[in-house]
């Protein structure tokens, strides 16, 4: 097993580049960390980078659908929000649980199993109005399964929705805009009370870890940075693997000439819906990971807007290019989180003053046309520009 | 003549009321070279989208192979897998990947994601594409980019795209055009070889390309067969002087 494996890190040593640089990243973070090391890297930034790493995990599958195959899919955060509420089910059920039990302990009269499983169900939909647990929470006491759920959950969307639009040939811009329909549609129905995910109070307190109260949330950031990390690092292994094989020609193909790959006897619809299906696990896996760092997960987290942001960074990063990709999310959500948190200094222009946390979509806007005008291949072109120019 | 592998039996199309193919019938003989010519609309292309699904006829029928089964609802990638294959007017190769990896990914094979997914290159098959490439005369530019390569070597590897699926049929449209005089020789030379093991369809403008080609000609005009036989036979024919050849 380890003989092709090693040949093919050999043949793609940007593999290996990548995983040593992203290693180091991750050494040099915990050295940093206030858990582990010097305590020069605050809670705070570990929790950004982490979440930071969870995007450009969605940046690579975004890159597989979009740069590779073609597919401009303006929906995968749907998949990626899907990802995150699936894990934040059972982190909201069984830390809830664990809080009713400890009051129970102290209850006039031991409780029964139903009054417990009421008190749970009060304390979670209280918010909403409600007590009973919809039937979508089934699973939420087994933690092995909603694990299962956040790949099934998302997969079987994008499985069914991707056959609808693939066998129906729907390509380009329009299908562009059903992805958006989608993710649309997918965050207006978990807005609703009913939705049996609390609306728009989403899920919440994701951060704290059941069981693992007196654990200190410097500890826990680290986990889930090295969680991330080590998904990163994976799933650019997977990712480059599908790219530079046989199957990898195939969906090049598809994006340049799908009609060529259709007539050379490939079924074309199956590889997109295997494609499609793919990258909307690989997001979800990051949503998983993302969502516990970031605390809180509600239906505003999967608004069109955030996979159009997604489609941006691939775009500034440089589509075609799996560190592009890495870039890009790594860059623009970094310096955005910069921007809009306030940190970057505002401008006085006498007249009026500029407001970072109102301009940065602007500037965003901006450089987004200007690399789409003067670097179609994004800040990844440039970097094959320089090492071409190098050495040559 | 071993019977027909195609027979193409009274179909219609039309856009927008326009009748593009018009009760078109003709059969095509395995091992068969056949040049179809017509003026512009006649339908070439048109019946070229029929028989390799990309097009449903409004009536009439087109059936495949000894088994006599009908092509025309079936999908594109069926038809191509069930041994019919076409080259495009405009030449349609996978510019960003090399000669080697394009010929590679129309070897004949298990076209499903999942055995494409776990394939390894081989040598059985990297001696097809060598023999492929060798008979396209592109042996030396296996790890060029396709992109790259001049006009006629593009045409040249799509045909070898589609020799590389091993069809019963090859239809070719207008293999000739923006080629030279030197590389339309070859061309001719590659389809007659091509013709020895498979029925051959090369629709072309040129006349001299047919001429050299040395095979039966069909004249399509409005959608309909206007004369078969040797080229000398329908050039001769007043209908064909006037509607095509006259102008």
């Amino acid at each position: 097993m380890n003989g092709p494996l090693i040949k093919f890190l050999k043949q793609h040593p940007s593999v290996l580049i990548f995983l040593t640089i992203l290693s180091m990243f991750t050494v040099l973070i915990s050295i940093g960390s206030e858990a582990f090391g010097y305590g020069f890297v605050s809670t705070s930034l570990v929790k950004t980078l982490g979440k930071t790493l969870c995007f450009c995990l969605i940046a690579l599958a975004m890159d597989l659908v979009w740069g590779y195959c073609g597919i401009l899919s303006l929906g995968h955060f749907a998949f990626f929000g899907l990802g995150g509420y699936m894990i934040g089910m059972w982190l909201m059920y069984e830390r809830t649980r664990l809080i009713v039990m400890e009051s129970a302990q102290n209850a006039q009269l031991p409780m029964t199993t139903q009054e417990i499983q009421d008190a749970i169900g009060t304390q979670i939909f209280g918010v909403v109005g409600g007590s009973e647990f919809p039937v979508i929470w089934a699973f939420s006491h087994l933690f092995w399964v909603q694990l299962l759920l956040v790949i099934l959950v998302p997969g079987l969307l994008a499985l069914i929705f991707g056959w609808l639009a693939f066998r129906s040939r729907v390509t380009g811009v329009y299908l562009s805009i059903l992805t958006q329909a989608m993710t649309l549609a997918l965050a207006l129905y978990l807005f609703q009370n009913d939705s049996g995910l609390r609306g728009n109070n989403g899920l919440s307190g994701l951060q704290n870890l059941p069981g693992l109260e007196g654990t200190a949330q410097s500890v826990i950031s680290m986990w889930f940075f090295w969680g991330s990390a080590f998904a990163l690092g994976m799933g650019y292994l997977l990712v480059k693997l599908l790219t530079e094989s046989k199957i990898g020609n195939v969906i090049r193909g598809i994006r340049d000439d799908e009609q060529r790959v259709r007539f050379l006897g490939y079924n074309v619809e199956v590889y997109k819906l295997f494609i499609f299906t793919i990258t909307a696990i690989i997001a979800a896996i990051g949503g998983a990971l993302y969502y516990p760092q970031a605390g809180i997960i509600n239906p505003a987290e999967i608004a069109p807007i955030a996979s159009i942001y997604l489609a941006v960074w691939v775009a500034i990063g440089g589509r075609g290019r799996l560190y592009g990709a890495v870039i890009g999310a790594a860059v623009v959500s970094l310096l955005s989180s910069w921007f809009t948190g306030g940190q970057a200094p505002n401008i006085p222009l006498g007249f009026a003053t500029l407001n970072w946390v109102d301009w940065w979509l602007v500037l965003l806007g901006l450089s987004f046309v200007i690399v789409t005008l003067y670097a179609p291949k994004g800040i990844g072109g440039l970097f094959d520009k320089l090492t071409k120019g190098g050495t040559s | 003549m071993s019977g027909a592998i195609l027979e193409v039996d009274a179909i219609s199309v039309s856009f927008d009321g326009f009748k593009a193919i018009n009760k078109l019938s003709f059969n095509i003989d395995s091992g068969e070279l056949r040049a179809i010519i017509g003026p512009n609309g006649a339908g070439k292309t048109t019946f070229m989208d029929i028989i390799t699904g990309k097009t449903r006829p409004d009536s009439g029928d087109v059936l495949w192979g000894d088994k006599n089964i009908s092509l025309i609802k079936k999908s594109e990638s069926d038809i191509a897998n069930m041994g019919v294959c076409r080259k495009f007017q405009k030449p349609t190769v996978f510019e960003d990947q090399s000669v080697n990896d394009n010929l590679t990914m129309a070897l004949k094979n298990n076209r499903g994601p999942l055995s494409v997914l776990f394939y390894r290159p081989n040598q059985a098959d990297q001696e097809k594409v060598d023999n492929i490439a060798t008979d396209i005369g592109l042996s030396d530019q296996l790890d060029r980019r396709a992109g790259d390569l001049s006009h006629g070597q593009k045409q040249w590897l799509e045909i070898g795209m589609l020799l590389a699926q091993d069809p019963q049929l090859l239809l070719v449209d207008e293999p000739a055009a923006g080629m030279t005089l030197d590389e339309r020789n070859q061309t001719v030379a590659l389809l007659q070889r091509a013709a020895k093991t498979r029925a051959v369809v090369v629709v072309e403008h040129d006349m001299e390309f047919i001429r050299n080609l040395d095979c039966k000609v069909t004249v399509l005009h409005e959608g309909s067969v206007l004369a078969e036989g040797t080229l000398d036979h329908v050039t001769k024919n007043q209908t064909v002087i006037d509607v095509y050849l006259g102008r």
